[in-house]
């Protein structure tokens, strides 16, 4: 059974932020309705492994024009391609791709804090300010900064400019201050806020989630056979 | 004055600093400028030039990609602490990390960006964005499997440690990656993982086909059309070549290359 070729794309994962986040804002920012089936119980997961659907036995998978794709990164760069927010030769690509990796390492830091101990947490967080205002946003702050447009790649919005979005939210969220430094970020964060899709994305009621919490975690440990 | 080499992958707009040797204004698209700059050592087709440690690593792929398409590459090889801090100091680094790859004006970092760029360029990524898609499916299956096993002797120091993970990593192998491998050269017949041509996911197989082997051999005793395949791809000529001795393909890390790794690293 093939996923229908019409229709809405339909994201498989928990109820929760982890890996496919990143998918729901990009596709939020391109304007694409979508549909989530949540994991809630390691018969639904078994299910999906039974019936062929998660092609390396792991979520996120994306149901979209026909394929069951895995991978976040095969999935991010499908619809980057598809609509538009990809750049426009393998040189813009190149230069969105580095943009991109690099708010993906800085947000994999953040994403296992959840999960750690204490006195875990407490090292973690300083990891993530150290990452955040000596390794990451001064380059994307230089970058804006130097060609003062407002988007990463200059005039076009592209997904760079949504991955760091959401790094910069994320991260704020651990450290309310860490664009003290970075005027042309802070610009930024509000400029792309603002944008209507992205703005909707930020409301109340969207498909964003909130960020992982204790029952998260017991849920894929659950789903997963996990200890 | 110190050469800021951000700009060379930037798109900026008329925007010159003092100290650069010549230039070459080149007007791309959109009426944006793109700056390319020399140094007094080369031109505009100059070889890659690949600054990574002397190993496998994170740069390994990179060296498999290029050398299938026949493309040659130099290399500087960090050897010290001072040579990886030389090259942060010089602004060569995005973020401050290796692999770096200069090639065609740019200073690539970034493991994926550089192979999504390389696998584009020279014809490794299909004829459409699903061909891509899925490319990209198989090359970062393909890259977790690789990823675990290059991360062997870096996360598990203790030998018995090492011994667990290496049987973990093992039944991954024959249980989730190669058994859907199998299958996709099953179900179409065809000599390539995608589209009846040569990708980069075919290459990442291959190379992760192999590296799974130097962790145990006869690992693919179960997968019939996997063996076909890894006897097909090695033979074709440029891969034949890189598997030869004397080649870039880096050997596997031993404890004396690991010592002088981390030496450099940590």
């Amino acid at each position: 059974m093939n996923p229908t070729m019409a229709g809405k794309p339909r994201l498989y994962y928990f109820n929760g932020r982890g890996r496919m986040e990143s998918i729901r804002w990009l596709l939020a920012a391109a304007g694409v309705e979508f549909e989530e089936v949540f994991l809630e119980t390691r018969q639904q997961y078994e299910k999906l492994l039974n019936d062929g659907f998660l092609l390396f036995q792991q979520v996120p998978m994306v149901e979209i024009d026909g394929m069951r794709l895995v991978e976040t990164r095969a999935i991010l760069s499908y619809i980057a391609a598809k609509h538009n927010l990809y750049g426009r030769d393998i040189k813009e690509r190149a230069i969105i791709d580095m943009y991109v990796e690099g708010t993906i390492d800085l947000m994999a830091i953040i994403r296992v804090h959840f999960k750690l101990s204490p006195k875990e947490k407490e090292e973690n967080l300083k990891l993530i300010i150290e990452r955040a205002t000596k390794r990451y946003f001064p380059v994307y702050e230089k970058v804006l900064k130097d060609h003062g447009q407002h988007f990463l790649l200059g005039t076009q919005f592209t997904w760079a400019d949504v991955q760091l979005i959401e790094a910069i939210l994320m991260t704020e969220e651990k450290e309310p201050d860490i664009l003290s430094e970075f005027p042309s970020l802070q610009a930024f964060k509000a400029r792309i806020c603002e944008i209507p899709t992205i703005k909707k994305f930020l409301q109340p009621g969207s498909q964003r989630k909130p960020p992982p919490d204790e029952k998260l975690l017991q849920t894929a440990n659950r789903v997963f056979n996990r200890k | 004055m110190q050469f800021e080499t951000e700009i060379v992958f930037q798109i900026i707009t008329l925007y010159i600093k003092s100290g650069i040797e010549t230039c070459l204004l080149s007007l791309v698209s959109h009426c944006e400028v793109i700056f390319f700059c020399q140094n007094r050592k080369g031109n505009m087709a100059e070889k890659p030039k690949l600054h990574y440690f002397y190993g496998r690593g994170r740069m390994e792929t990179v060296r498999w990609l290029l050398s299938a398409v026949g493309v040659e590459f130099e290399e500087q090889f960090i050897q010290s602490k001072a040579d990886l801090e030389k090259l942060k100091k010089d602004g060569l680094l995005l973020f401050q990390q290796v692999p770096m790859v200069e090639i065609d004006g740019m200073k690539l970092v970034q493991s994926r960006a550089i192979l999504n760029y390389i696998a584009a360029k020279y014809n490794l990524y299909g004829k459409d964005i699903k061909q891509r898609a899925l490319i990209d499916v198989y090359s970062e299956g393909a890259w977790d499997l690789g990823e675990m096993i290059m991360q062997l002797p870096w996360k598990y120091i203790d030998p018995e440690e090492r011994e667990k993970e290496t049987i973990v990593i093992l039944e991954k192998a024959t249980g989730r990656y190669f058994p859907v491998f199998e299958k996709v050269l099953k179900d179409h017949g065809q000599d390539f993982l995608v589209g009846n041509q040569l990708s980069r996911a075919d290459i990442q197989l291959l190379e992760t086909i192999l590296a799974t082997e130097e962790l145990k051999e006869g690992v693919l005793s179960k997968f019939p059309l996997l063996k076909a395949f890894k006897t097909k791809i090695s033979n074709i000529s440029n891969i034949k070549k890189f598997l030869q001795p004397g080649s870039p393909r880096k050997p596997p890390l031993d404890e004396k290359m690991l010592a002088e790794a981390i030496n450099i690293f940590y």
